[in-house]
């Protein structure tokens, strides 16, 4: 109790004469002359490499068959849809009545077959036609994404691990479809993680056995502080 | 009060000599007040640590000494083996730091993680990162809301997260009358805790609300303390003390990402070398448009923003 007034005693003076202080030392920094030109160092140390996570494995449908060994099987795109034919139309999910249906599909209204090979199933295809792996789906998505593969390239999309000084260590970055999914690219809506607990950690009477703040000083001094530092009380 | 800032080896400096200067302004009750609560803790310290030097004086024995005392305090206080280094800044190295507010969703995994990185106190869930809410259209941080907890990102919102932007004119620095925070050579601004006195100007300059205090002593469970700390970032700081971001020093300095920015699972965050230009950090500035908070102050933050348009 004795604590908290003196600190709070303390916390009053300096507030008053804080704001003198600060105005000054704006106002001298304002003034300050700029800084001498930065030099600049460009290292030739050898680099470590920057890994970019691999593109998915060419995708199975699970079956209700199970193999020899008792597992459920999976089959290739390609068994069945080397005997259907090809519809370029199909552009949602709600258009698929005999296979795949309920799928999540909400990327601009476009035909799968943008993106997966008709002629392939097991492959995609980029817009001149030509077949693309599945391991290297980025290059499909950045003929699309012009300015968002350049960012990722330049290191401003996307995100990394690990070294920002790669004369020391390596760095990992993320695949476009580790962050979108490709069926239903916007990223998903999440619940904030460390949930505001306290403003700010001053002791409480629940908590420790002290005073609030602000419950013994004189209701004007109270007002003011608590109007120069909203953030500090509750 | 005592703007002036001489450069620290330039004169003869006690704590004492600098309390006496804020005594001869206050007036000798308001000083004795002023005082009481820095008697109060003195109670809690070690003479060694009473009689510790200022950081920039202590000769590389010395600070042996005193990271083995630390070490050894951590494991008495906390039960925790950890081990607290130096780390020095690197020549050619000044340290910048980009946000996309475009990409952020306000997910906050970058305050969890500077929470755990740094050691921070776990009943208030402390962290040196304050991400507010803000509503499109409006830049200043002053009207936006740190304490949002609800589903993210809302249509109508766009999220900020804030932490100590490292200006190169910290007004925090010249405010600390006994120069227990100054600005590192790589641009980090730090704290000394063992320096520092606890009077708080540092928190009310910062127009960033950038700083925190230790009301309370640090409670964490020995088993999530995390061991690999320095003195000048996220060692466990005393009760009565000033601490903020230091860009993850013990990471950086060692050339390593920071916590908050391997946490971000957007990749809104870019970091890197300011003197580099191959950085990334010097594409951002190159590239986008960026923007610092409050400019008209001539603060210079090191943090930058920028929308992807
Ligand atoms: C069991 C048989 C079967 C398998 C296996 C299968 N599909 Fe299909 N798929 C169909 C049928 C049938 C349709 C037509 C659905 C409709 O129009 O109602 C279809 C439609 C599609 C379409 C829409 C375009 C079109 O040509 O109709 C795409 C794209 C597609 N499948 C991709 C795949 C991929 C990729 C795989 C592998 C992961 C796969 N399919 C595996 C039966 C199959
Ligand atoms: C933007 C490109 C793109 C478009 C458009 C697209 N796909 Fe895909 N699709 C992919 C990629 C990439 C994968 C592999 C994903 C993985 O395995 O993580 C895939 C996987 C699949 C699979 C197998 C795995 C799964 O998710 O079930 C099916 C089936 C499929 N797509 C069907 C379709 C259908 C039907 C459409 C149209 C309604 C469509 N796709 C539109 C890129 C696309
Ligand atoms: C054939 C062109 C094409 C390809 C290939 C393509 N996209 Fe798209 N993408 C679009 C279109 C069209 C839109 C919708 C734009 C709109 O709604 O304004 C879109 C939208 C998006 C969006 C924004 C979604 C939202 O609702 O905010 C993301 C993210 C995205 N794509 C990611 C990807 C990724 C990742 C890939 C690679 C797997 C990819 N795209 C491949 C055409 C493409
Ligand atoms: C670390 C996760 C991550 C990675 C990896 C990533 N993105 Fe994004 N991307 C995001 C987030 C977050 C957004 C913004 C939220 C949103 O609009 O859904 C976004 C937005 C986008 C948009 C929508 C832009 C707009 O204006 O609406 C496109 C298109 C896009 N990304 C494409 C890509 C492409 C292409 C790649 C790979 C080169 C990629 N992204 C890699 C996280 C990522």
């Amino acid at each position: 109790m004795i604590a908290i007034t003196t600190r709070k005693i303390a916390f009053v003076v300096s507030c008053l004469c804080f704001a003198a202080v600060l105005l000054a030392g704006v106002r001298d920094h304002v003034a300050a002359p700029s800084d001498a030109p930065s030099q600049t160092i460009i290292s030739n140390a050898p680099l470590h490499p920057v890994i970019i996570r691999p593109g998915p494995e060419t995708p199975r449908i699970l079956t209700t068959q199970t193999n020899y060994a008792g597992e459920i099987a999976r089959a290739s795109c390609s068994s069945c849809h080397t005997t259907t034919t090809p519809n370029r139309n199909t552009a949602s999910s709600a258009q698929l009545l005999k296979f795949h249906q309920g799928m999540t599909y909400a990327h601009g209204n476009q035909s799968c077959l943008n993106c997966h090979n008709e002629t392939d199933y097991d492959s995609l295809r980029l817009a001149n036609g030509s077949s693309l792996p599945y391991a290297d789906v980025m290059k499909l998505c950045g003929q699309c994404h012009g300015p968002q593969l350049r960012d990722y390239e330049m290191g401003l999309h996307g995100g990394m691990n690990g070294y920002w000084d790669r004369t020391r260590g390596p760095r990992t970055r993320n695949n476009c479809v580790d962050c979108h999914d490709p069926h239903n690219p916007a990223y998903p809506v999440v619940q904030p993680v460390l949930p505001p607990k306290d403003r700010i950690a001053v002791p409480r009477k629940s908590e420790h056995g002290s005073v609030k703040l602000c419950e013994k000083t004189a209701a004007s001094i109270c007002n003011v502080l608590s109007s120069l530092h909203p953030t500090l009380f509750a | 009060m005592n703007t002036e800032t001489a450069p620290l080896e330039s004169r003869d400096w006690t704590r004492r000599d600098a309390l006496k200067g804020i005594g001869a302004t206050l007036g000798v009750a308001a000083f004795a007040k002023a005082l009481a609560p820095l008697t109060e803790w003195t109670q809690d310290l070690s003479v060694d640590q009473f009689l510790q030097k200022h950081y920039k004086e202590l000769s590389p024995m010395d600070l042996a000494i005193v990271l083995a005392r630390l070490e050894k305090e951590t494991k008495e206080q906390y039960g925790a083996d950890v081990s607290i280094k130096d780390y020095k800044a690197q020549p050619g190295v000044k340290f910048g730091y980009a946000l996309n507010l475009s990409i952020c969703i306000g997910c906050r995994k970058c305050a969890e993680a500077c929470h755990i990185e740094n050691n921070h106190d776990r009943p208030s869930a402390q962290s040196y990162i304050r991400v507010f809410e803000m509503q499109k259209g409006s830049l200043d941080m002053e009207k936006g809301n740190a304490h949002y907890d609800h589903p993210v990102p809302q249509k109508d919102k766009f999220y900020m997260p804030v932490q100590c932007h490292h200006c190169d004119h910290p007004p925090c620095v010249s405010v600390c009358p006994v120069e227990a925070t100054w600005k590192e050579p790589d641009g980090i601004v730090v704290v000394d805790y063992n320096w520092c006195i606890g009077c708080r100007y540092c928190e009310a300059a910062c127009p960033y609300h950038a700083r925190r205090f230790n009301w309370t002593k640090p409670q964490i469970p020995a088993e999530e303390i995390n061991p690999d700390q320095s003195y000048l970032s996220n060692r466990i700081r005393p009760q009565g003390v000033m601490e903020k971001c230091t860009f993850c020093l013990h990471r950086t300095r060692n050339g390593k990402l920071p916590a908050c920015l391997e946490a971000c699972p957007t990749g809104a965050r870019v970091f890197g070398n300011l003197l580099d230009p191959n950085s990334e950090i010097r594409k951002v500035l190159a590239e986008k448009r960026v923007f610092v908070l409050k400019e008209e102050l001539g603060l210079k933050p090191n943090f930058f923003y920028f929308f992807d348009v």
